[in-house]
This record gives structure tokens, C-alpha cells and sequence, in this order.
């Protein structure tokens, strides 16, 4: 089974961070709610793997 | 308007001889509502020669407009029931589906169908032709002097279950009298009067909904599609879908929610409104027909009561996306009558009908989880539902890739009886869609089409065997249908896949119960008394 990727894999982490940030540019909290959405589905297409995606959710649940 | 089919008595009361009997007279089966499912039980048994009691509290197919939307499997099942050539002849199919979301379209795509299949995934039919259908079937089979007896204005008012039978008391235009069967199937719809008899829950109330229905008879040109609303401007924060009948008229359903004023959305101004604004301004109809339906998601938990089986509405409900209803009432009949036969002949256990319970719960339960799902997608029940729902359909206008997570309602398709207590040996080199507990899949022969060979009693499917069973496997009934891969190229990837040859066994509603890629008898004759409920597993 494939495993979710837990090590950093993103070359520029700042440069990838500033990107996001510069998306949500101007937005209100909803149009932010909804780009967010967006790119949820548009990041799972892109993974496929469904083994993949349930980790990733699984991840993202945990609380601190 | 010319009366339609179901204002006409279709089998008006008639007195019968059982009526006049001092002690009540005892039927092998009695079937309890002649409604689509009733009427399927009803010709099956009869094609079988069992003999059958149909009784209904009414005389005429069930009123005004239901279900239109009818899947290849049913057609299979009708094949197989000797009537489906009529109802695909007179069926339709939409070409193009187009998606709204709120005032604009999003995308559009067309249909597209696996070829080598003797019918097509779908068709749009009235249920009140399908019903039709059934009726004449049922009539020419009584003229073949098959065992069919079906008794307008008679209604079940009480029922008593016993060891070795069942009793029940009947209302009719002369009076009531009472009649005894070995075994009852109860067809009696959604509110199931044999089940609030029998003091039985209906749990699991998934979701409730109203829905407005109307169809309207439009000029010719009108194009031959279906189209989905998500939010549209005339039904703000609900769904709207249109799709074709024969006849040229056309469907459209108003989902409306729960809390709605019925006699307010059903008068014909509010009603013409709404559709001006869904048609456009110029397209002229005419409004044929109205009525708003109540829709829960729930079943009984479990579908066999001593001698008493419950199938279609009365069993289960689902919501309308996906035609999940009647479809899948035909399937409990076919799940249901080969093995009652054989409990009836004595070839079989009383046991075999727990399985009826077991396959078809089963199947009730992926029915209630699609059209939940189906439900979820189209009316989000939380704000983030709701945002997400909107971020797939808002995406998917300029990316494809989201376009397969738009949920309008997935097509009624087979259960496979994975895990069922019926299922033999699988042999994995063989194609998984074909695995034990699937139904067999039609294929082009080069005479005809394998599903015309296929049903009705347990076959042996050989495929490219060196060995060829005697006629009648060991006097089991087992009819060997011997076969080879040169049939068609569709033929040999459905059922050999890499394989070179290939052994099923075969029940008799056409699912597999076993495969293998030798044929040794004494595997198959296991793998009959598995599937017959002779042998534990
Ligand atoms: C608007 C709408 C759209 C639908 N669309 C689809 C679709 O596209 N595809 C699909 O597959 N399904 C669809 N369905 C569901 C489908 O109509 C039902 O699943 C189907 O009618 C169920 O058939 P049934 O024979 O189980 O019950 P019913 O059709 O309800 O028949 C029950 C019968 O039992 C009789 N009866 C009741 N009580 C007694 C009694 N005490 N004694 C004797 N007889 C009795 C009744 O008179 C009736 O004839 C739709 C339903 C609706 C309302």
C-alpha cells in the first residue's frame, strides 16, 4: 500500500507558503472558505491514490 | 385527454369459487399486492408453475405518474419474465445530460454505453406501461393455462402466521372470506398494511423529502435530454431535474424539503411559474399530470418473517435519485422465486430463504447508501458540505476531473451478493466483475445473446472445457450450457479474461454461485448443495 508522503518534498517551503498566502489575497472569509474547497479537490485529483487520501485525512483530523 | 391507462379496471372483481367454501382453501403462495414487484412475483412463479394468488385491494395499475426510469437489469429480469421486448420497443432514452448550478449551465456530456449488451442501461417508461405490460404477460401466461390467479378488490385486513401456513381475512365487493397459503410474498408498497399487521418496524428513516412531480406534454423538437438544476432561481436552495418520456412528454421533479404547504405548490399557477422560468419564456406545454410525494430512506431489518417475505417498497425505500425503487423490488423477485420453488418442491431447506433475507438486505443497504449519498451531494446538510458542494460544481465547469464527484443520483445497478452463505469457490485468475454473488453479464453470441440462454434453473457454464458434463449434472438439474471463447472478442474478455477456459456455475436468477477454471463434478455438485442451502458451509 502507498504511503503518504511524511517528510518534507516541497523544494521552497517559503516560497509554496507565500503562494497560498498570496491566493487568499483580498478574499473575504468566504470566498476563502470556497478557494480552499477548491483546491482540497483539485490537490485529491491530482494525488488519486485513495489509500493515499484517507491518510492525509486521517492526518488532518488529529488535533494537536 | 383521452382516459388514461390507469383510469381503466384492468382486472375487475370477480367472484371466485373459493369464496363459497365453508373451511378457507390453502394456496402454496399468495402474493400480496399487484403493483409492479406483485405482478413480477406473480408471472415468475406462474412461468415456473407454481401456482400463485395475486390479490389486490384495487383493480387498475397504480395511479397517476411514478417511477419512469428502468435499468438494463430489470430488463434482464423482464427477458427473462418473457415481456421486455414491449417495454424496450416503447422506452426512451436522453442522449445528452446537461448540469445547472444556480442561472447557468455548467457542463454537458453525453452518453455513453458499453456496447455488447442486449439491452441498454436504462430506458424512460411510464410505470403505468411497464404495469400494463406486466397484466398482458400475466394474461397470456394464464392462456398458456399457467396457474396465475389474479383477484381485483380483494384486500388483506388481517393476518395470522402459523407453523405450516398462513391465514388471512379478505375484504371484497361481496363480502370478506378468508384463504390460507403455505407461503405469502408481500408486495403491499411503502405503507405495507401486512407489515403494520405483523407489528413490524420500517427503522432507519434516513432523510425525508417532498417532491413536486409534473409532467408536461411538449411541442416535438423539444430535445431529448436531461438536465439537473443545483440551486436553480425557480427552486432556490433545492434541486430540479427534467427528463423524457415516450409520448412526448416529459418529467420534472421539484425537490421541495420537508416543510412545505402540499395544496400551495400543487396549484397549477404556482406550478406553470416555476416551469416558465425552468423551459424559458417561448417553449410552449401543457401540464398533464401533478402531485407531490413523500420519500424516506429506511427498511425493514429483515425481509423473512416465518412464512411470511416481504419484497419491494414494503420492504425498503430509497429516496427517487438513482431509480433505485422498483428496480430493485425486481431483483428481490428474482432473488426470491427460484428458491421458494425449491423450498415448495422440497428440493431445499426452508434455510435457502434466510439467504433472501441475507442477499437482499445486503442490497437494500448499498441502495440506501447511494441514494444518501446522492441526497448529501445535492441538498448539503452543513455550511462545509455546502462549500464543497458548490466548490465542485463551480470547478467543475473549467476542470473535468471533478465532474465524476457530481452526485445527481448513480444509476440502479446489480448487487453482487458478495459474502453471501450461497457463494462457492472463486478462482482469482478469472474476471473480478464476474466473482461469485455477481449476476451474469450479457455478451453477443453468434446466435443471440448469452442472457437469452441463461436463467431459470441452475446452469453449468463451460467455457473452451476439455470435459463436457452428461445432460443433467448427477440428475441434479444442473443444465450444462457448453460454450466457446470464438463466441465474440466480448464474450471471451467477460468471462475468460486471461484465462483460457472457464467453469460457472450458474443459479437460477443468473448470478454465479461458483467458478472454476477445470471442470471436476464433484466440486460442482458441492458448490449445488452450497448454493441450494443443503450444506453448511
Ligand atoms: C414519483 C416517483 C418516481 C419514482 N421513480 C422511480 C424510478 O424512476 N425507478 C424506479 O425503479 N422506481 C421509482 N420509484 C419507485 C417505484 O414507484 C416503487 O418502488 C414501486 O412502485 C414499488 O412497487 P411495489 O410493487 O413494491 O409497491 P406499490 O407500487 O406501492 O404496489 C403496492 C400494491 O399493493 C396493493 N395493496 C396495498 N395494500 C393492500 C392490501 N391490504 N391488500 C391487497 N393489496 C394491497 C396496492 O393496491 C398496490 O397495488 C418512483 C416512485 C415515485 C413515487
Amino acid at each position: 500500500m502507498a504511503k503518504l508522503i511524511t517528510t518534507p518534498n516541497i523544494a521552497d517551503a517559503d516560497a509554496f507558503y507565500a503562494a497560498l498566502m498570496a491566493a487568499h489575497e483580498g478574499c473575504s472569509k468566504e470566498e476563502s472558505d470556497a478557494l480552499n474547497a477548491r483546491l482540497v479537490l483539485i490537490l485529491a485529483n491530482h494525488v488519486g491514490d485513495m489509500n493515499i487520501l484517507l491518510q492525509a485525512l486521517e492526518l488532518a483530523r488529529q488535533k494537536a | 385527454m383521452a382516459r388514461k391507462i390507469f383510469e381503466i379496471p384492468l382486472y375487475p372483481y370477480r367472484r371466485h369459487p373459493d369464496q363459497d367454501e365453508s373451511t378457507p382453501v390453502r394456496h402454496p403462495v399468495i402474493v400480496i399486492g399487484a403493483g409492479p414487484v406483485g405482478l413480477a412475483a406473480a408471472i415468475d412463479l406462474g412461468q415456473q408453475g407454481v401456482p400463485v394468488v395475486v390479490l389486490d385491494d384495487n383493480d387498475k395499475v397504480s395511479f397517476g405518474s411514478r417511477a419512469i426510469c428502468f435499468s438494463k437489469r430489470t430488463l434482464e429480469i423482464f427477458n427473462r419474465l418473457g415481456c421486455a421486448s414491449e417495454m424496450a420497443r416503447k422506452g426512451v432514452q436522453w442522449d445528452t445530460g446537461r448540469v445547472f448550478f444556480r442561472d447557468r449551465e455548467i457542463y454537458a456530456f453525453r452518453l455513453l454505453e458499453e456496447t455488447g449488451h442486449k439491452f441498454p442501461a436504462f430506458i424512460n417508461l411510464q410505470q403505468y406501461y411497464l404495469e400494463e405490460y406486466l397484466v398482458k404477460r400475466l394474461r397470456a401466461l394464464q392462456e398458456e393455462g399457467r396457474p396465475i390467479d389474479l383477484r381485483g378488490r380483494n384486500k388483506v385486513e388481517a393476518i395470522g402466521q402459523h407453523d405450516d401456513h398462513v391465514t388471512l381475512e379478505i375484504a371484497t365487493p361481496d363480502g370478506p372470506y378468508n384463504l390460507e397459503a403455505e407461503w405469502i410474498i408481500a408486495c403491499d408498497g411503502a405503507a405495507s398494511p401486512t407489515r403494520r399487521m405483523l407489528g413490524m418496524d420500517f427503522v432507519g428513516q434516513v432523510f425525508a423529502d417532498n417532491f413536486l412531480i409534473a409532467d408536461v406534454v411538449m411541442q416535438a423538437g423539444f430535445p431529448s435530454e436531461r438536465w439537473f438544476w443545483f440551486d436553480p432561481p425557480f427552486n432556490r436552495g433545492q434541486s430540479a431535474l427534467l427528463h423524457k418520456q415516450p409520448d412526448n412528454l416529459w418529467r420534472i421533479d421539484f425537490q421541495l424539503g420537508w416543510d412545505i404547504d402540499r395544496e400551495e405548490e400543487q396549484k397549477p399557477e404556482k406550478v406553470i411559474r416555476r416551469l416558465r422560468a425552468m423551459l424559458g419564456e417561448h417553449t410552449k406545454f401543457e401540464l398533464e399530470w401533478v402531485s407531490i410525494y413523500t420519500f424516506q430512506c429506511r427498511r425493514m431489518e429483515h425481509f423473512r418473517h416465518g412464512r411470511v417475505l416481504f419484497a419491494g417498497d414494503a420492504a425498503h425505500q430509497v429516496s427517487p435519485f438513482g431509480a433505485r425503487g422498483a428496480n430493485s423490488g425486481f431483483q428481490d423477485i428474482d432473488n426470491l422465486v427460484w428458491k421458494l420453488k425449491l423450498v415448495l418442491g422440497g428440493k431445499a431447506p426452508e434455510t435457502l430463504l434466510d439467504s433472501y433475507d441475507h442477499e437482499r438486505v445486503m442490497a437494500a443497504d448499498e441502495n440506501i447508501l447511494n441514494s444518501t449519498r446522492s441526497t448529501e451531494f445535492i441538498t448539503p446538510k452543513t455550511e462545509t458540505s455546502r462549500i464543497f458542494r458548490d466548490a465542485v460544481l463551480d470547478l467543475a465547469e473549467r476542470h473535468v476531473p471533478v465532474r465524476p464527484m457530481i452526485n445527481t443520483g448513480r444509476l440502479s445497478v446489480p448487487a453482487i451478493y458478495d459474502g453471501s452463505p450461497l457463494n462457492g469457490p472463486d478462482s482469482n485468475v478469472l474476471p473480478e466483475s464476474l466473482r461469485p454473488g455477481a449476476p451474469a453479464v450479457d455478451a453477443p453470441l453468434s446466435e443471440g445473446w448469452l442472457l437469452d440462454r441463461l436463467g431459470n434453473g441452475f446452469q453449468l457454464l463451460l467455457i473452451d472445457t476439455e470435459a463436457v458434463p452428461e445432460k443433467d449434472l448427477s440428475g441434479l438439474g444442473i443444465e450444462p450450457v457448453a460454450l466457446s471463447a470464438d463466441e465474440s472478442p466480448e464474450f471471451a474478455e467477460r468471462y475468460l479474461g486471461e484465462a483460457g477456459q472457464a467453469v460457472y456455475l450458474l443459479r437460477p436468477d443468473q448470478h454465479v454461485a461458483a467458478r472454476w477454471t477445470v471442470y471436476e463434478p464433484e466440486a460442482v455438485i458441492a458448490a449445488f448443495r452450497r448454493a441450494t442451502a443443503r450444506e453448511e458451509a
